[in-house]
């Protein structure tokens, strides 16, 4: 036990350091450019009309209040934190007065059911079929399936999304291709309204899977095909182990463990995928949140949805991390 | 290094098809030396002709020939791939080498680090970095930025291979023999790590310039350079696909795919080389 | 590959009650072809024994000698590259088959663990290390003996016992059991379902001393209460003198020499057997020990002729072109030399 809680400590402090890390890469980000975007916004207000000199000066004390840009860079620096820390971003610019928070809970439950299920679906399906695939080695069809993976996996997610945007919306329309779901339904727990929303999320989230597949199953197939030429495989054949026994107990079992690592590795990379993708089919999630604020010049927005996309990210790395010891008992030791 | 090649070309199919398809791509980018057009003038062909005699890969709706245009995007996004996995190898090199090698405090305190630009989703990161550049994101910035952001993950591969190369004897050797940390690392364990650094040189391009065709693609980039995701960029911009234009896009899309494709199988090759348990892998699984 | 009525050259003479394996003219080869480049290792080139109940034979020779090869293909781990191009491997419990890979899997599947158990090189790895070590035990020997249940549970418990096995050692996974802890368990894993036949190999090579003598003490008792067969492969001369009723002496896959282990260490006729027993370490002698010159031959091009003729003190002419046969100089102790031969036959 001692063990695991050592591991336990060390784990939550890789994850305050990424949080520390990318809140002030940030903030760096955002204070250190020779843009300044409160004058940014002020000439975005003063351009289409001509506003009084004082209202000027006025917006601009109250945009930096807003923006955490008062006083000296420390103070400033604080108050970056303190916001954070309470989850307060401010107001939101172009959904004004909408709080940032507010529109980031709006959208928050969209990335995370989108990604959370086809995470999942992709990690077990790509580890299943890679593991048989590494196992199985003459097998034809998985071996058509790893020329498919190696054809499909190293495209971005962008070009995946446009393929089956064209295939699904324009070739063969027969799935929606915009939004979470339909408009003109109420959100609620009905069945009219989940079965729209379950249709809206497949091109999305079809997109996500075709690409996650591929490097799992090439993941998975190459660690087993060298874990089957481990003493303890070996050994069970030797001791003539039922073969499905050696290629879910021992084979897919300690394949699984580097599989998880990876898991928490790349979900940084998964997430950059989703942004891209929310955003080519509108789903309402953080990605198409971002990609808007972006183009609405909307400061706090951008800033608010970055610093929760890096606190998400990590919180499930770490939910990961804290599991694992239940997968491989050999880190409670270590 | 010839002879590796040699060998991978005469028995590796992924090495074959992966040179086929950069091969392709890098003939298609040098044409762009001997474009009759510039590549940012536009009007300089009538708009949206289908591809045909005169334009093979027909004209963009802002009377631009789509297969001029390729040729520069296609030189511009290799180009960029390039120099941010040249500029990511030099940091990833450095980080892992000295974190294998040192080991103890140095090792943990800069794989921290490393695992935190491994967690952190850059994307929205490098918007950030749009958002407040606007304008003044060059071409060359971008390609620094997504450098100081990409080393992460092969630092991490390079330092395990340094930690082996650490408890060979020729590293005492050398160390007995009066040779300081940088001569060690450079003259004894360089040369060790390079075949890792080649290949991990094609995923990281393909990383970069997957990240850098979305960027373009939604104008976060600038757009006046000819890119693969800057012409998909003005194709969406002129709602191409709905107005039916479809070369504009497709063809654009065909070659960045055989780039990727192609420099995926040249790292697959090579990585397989260079490791004999998957070398051994092969054998087994087709000596019968 | 039917047995010839009449009896193979240079096999023993002594066969009481019919041996239970018998391996005749075996040949085993590795054969690769990367980057076009085709290699054939005769690791195993023709080599022949018996091995008869309740006895332990051992198998000695250097590292690259061929004998881990040897049982792999008697264990029936025949799998590319390695090639069983040549001979036989009978098995008295397999009739029928002319090598356990041969057999239908089905047949293959009885016979091991119930017949035919192993036990491992490199103790470290050979236990699932995600997997408690009572999980292995069902694994391995459920199916044998009644499958997994707790009346099964009880004959693990009442065998880890015999052994001097705490029963806990069944919740605890391989990391959490020291060396000699772990080989010790890999001998229970092997005993359990108390097989006519047990490979051995090099099971005590990674231990220190003290516990390489309380694992192969162990294995020794457990041998001689279950009256089977052992083959016991080790470089280590030492433990075959300790351990061993028989022994073969392999050099560059093939035997030089065979014989009961006392009349092996008494009078070993092979130059390269009296060189590993001249190297033995005594008590109380202090001379100088000579090395053998030169390494063992690559396998791949073996010298023609005598394998060891181009180390050995007394090579001849005839040494460089003729392979030397196994022939009898006494009951029971055979020898591949042309000097020895030569020698009786003058």
């Amino acid at each position: 036990m001692h063990g695991y809680l050592a591991y336990c400590l060390k784990r939550i402090g890789q994850f305050l350091l990424v949080v520390f890390i990318g809140v002030n890469l940030a903030y760096v980000i955002t204070h250190a450019t020779p843009i300044d975007p409160v004058e940014q916004s002020v000439s975005a207000v003063t351009s289409f009309s001509s506003t009084a000199p004082d209202a000027i000066a006025q917006m601009r004390e109250s945009l930096q209040e807003l923006y955490g840009l008062k006083g000296s860079r420390w103070d400033q620096y604080v108050t970056f934190w303190r916001r954070i820390l309470v989850g307060d971003f401010g107001p939101s610019l172009s959904a004004f007065p909408t709080p940032v928070s507010a529109l980031i809970a709006r959208a928050l439950p969209w990335t995370a059911g989108l990604l959370i299920t086809s995470t999942l679906i992709t990690w077990a399906l790509g580890n299943l079929l890679g593991g048989l695939a590494g196992y199985y080695r003459k097998n034809r069809s998985l071996k058509l399936m790893g020329v498919l993976a190696m054809g499909i996996h190293p495209v971005p997610y962008y070009i995946v999304a446009l393929a089956l945007l064209v295939a699904f919306g324009f070739i063969w329309p027969i799935l929606p291709i915009g939004g979470g779901s339909a408009m003109n339904l109420p959100q609620g727990w009905n069945w009219a309204f989940v079965s729209s929303v379950i249709k809206h999320s497949i091109l999305p989230s079809l997109s996500l899977i075709l690409l996650g597949l591929g490097s799992w199953f090439l993941g998975m197939r190459s660690l087993v095909s060298n874990i089957v030429t481990e003493d303890y495989v070996v050994y069970a054949e030797v001791a003539g182990v039922d073969s499905r026994r050696i290629l879910t107990s021992y084979v897919m079992r300690n394949a699984l463990v580097p599989q998880v690592t990876g898991l928490a590795m790349s979900l940084g990379a998964i997430f950059n995928g989703a942004v891209i993708t929310e955003k080519v089919f509108g789903y309402p999630g953080l990605g198409s949140l971002l990609i808007d604020a972006v183009y609405a010049g909307d400061y706090s927005l951008v800033l608010g949805v970055t610093t929760v996309s890096i606190l998400g990210v990590s919180i499930c790395v770490l939910v990961i991390d804290l599991l694992y010891p239940i997968l491989d008992p050999r880190v409670q030791v270590a | 290094m010839l002879a590796i090649l040699r060998d991978l070309l005469r028995y590796n199919i992924e090495f074959r098809i992966g040179l086929l398809l950069v091969g392709t791509v890098l003939g298609m980018a040098m044409l762009s030396f001997v474009s009759p057009y510039s590549p940012i003038d536009v009007y300089v062909a009538p708009p949206d002709v289908p591809p045909s005699e005169a334009y093979w890969f027909g004209t963009s709706s802002r009377g631009q020939d789509v297969f001029w245009q390729l040729t520069f995007a296609l030189r511009n996004t290799l180009a960029f791939g390039f120099v941010v996995a040249i500029l990511s190898r030099i940091l990833s090199l450095l980080i892992g080498l000295v974190a294998g090698y040192k080991g103890g405090w140095v090792d943990r305190v800069l794989m921290s680090i490393n695992d935190t630009f491994i967690i952190i989703p850059l994307f929205p990161i490098l918007i950030l970095f749009y958002f407040v550049l606007r304008d003044s994101m060059s071409w060359v910035l971008l390609a620094v930025i997504m450098a100081c952001l990409g080393w992460a993950y092969d630092a991490r591969l390079i330092r395990s291979v340094a930690m082996g190369l650490k408890t060979r004897e020729f590293t005492q050797t050398s160390l007995f023999s009066g040779m300081t940390t940088r001569e060690i690392l450079t003259r004894e364990h360089l040369p060790y790590v390079m075949p890792i650094v080649f290949s991990t040189t094609m995923n990281n391009m393909n990383w970069s310039i997957g990240l850098e065709v979305t960027l373009s693609v939604l104008g976060f980039t600038d757009i006046n350079t000819p890119t693969i995701g800057g012409m998909i960029y003005w194709a969406n911009q002129h709602t191409a696909i709905v107005a039916g234009i479809w070369w504009w896009i497709a063809f654009p899309v065909i070659f960045i795919v055989m780039a990727f494709v192609g420099l995926y199988l040249l790292a697959v090759s090579m990585n397989e080389y260079i490791d004999p348990r998957s070398r051994l892998a092969r054998v087994g699984g087709g000596g019968s | 590959m039917s047995a010839s009525p009449t009896r193979p050259e240079g096999v023993p003479s002594t066969e009481r009650a019919g041996p239970v394996l018998q391996v005749r003219d075996l040949q085993a080869h590795f054969r690769t072809r990367y980057f076009g480049v085709n290699r054939e290792v005769k690791a195993v080139d023709g080599v022949t024994f018996d091995i008869r109940r309740d006895e332990t034979y051992g198998l000695a020779g250097e590292s690259s000698s061929g004998k881990t090869t040897l049982i792999k293909t008697v264990a029936g781990l025949v799998k590319p590259p390695l090639e069983m191009v040549g001979g036989s491997v009978r098995f008295s419990f397999l009739p029928g088959y002319d090598a356990l890979h041969r057999a239908p899997p089905q047949e293959v599947a009885r016979i091991r663990w119930r017949h035919l158990s192993y036990i491992m090189q490199g103790s470290m790895n050979v236990l699932n290390p995600l997997r408690k070590v009572g999980g292995t035990f069902k694994d391995f020997a459920a199916r044998h003996m009644g499958g997994p249940g707790p009346v099964f549970q009880e004959k693990v418990v009442e065998h880890l016992g015999r052994l001097r096995l705490d029963p806990s050692v069944l919740q605890a996974y391989p990391h959490e059991l020291s060396g000699g802890m772990r080989q010790r368990v890999t001998i229970a894993l092997a005993t359990i379902c108390r097989p006519e036949f047990i490979i051995a190999d090099e099971p005590t090579t990674a231990l220190d001393v003290l516990v390489q003598k309380d694992v192969l003490g162990m294995l020794r008792s457990v041998q001689r209460e279950m009256r089977s067969s052992v083959l016991f492969v080790t470089h280590d001369m030492g433990v075959h003198a300790h351990l061993t009723d028989r022994l073969g002496i392999m050099y560059a896959g093939r035997l030089a020499e065979e014989g009961p282990t006392r009349t092996l260490f008494e009078r070993p006729l092979h130059p390269y057997t009296r060189h590993l027993i001249a190297s033995l370490p005594r008590i109380g002698d202090d001379t100088p020990r000579k090395a053998l010159e030169g390494s063992p031959p690559s396998l791949a091009d073996p010298p023609p002729g005598c394998r060891f003729h181009p180390r050995c003190p007394l090579a001849m002419d005839v040494c460089r072109t003729a392979v030397p046969k196994m022939v009898e100089e006494e009951p029971g102790h055979r020898v591949a030399c042309h000097a020895v031969s030569g020698e009786r036959a003058l």
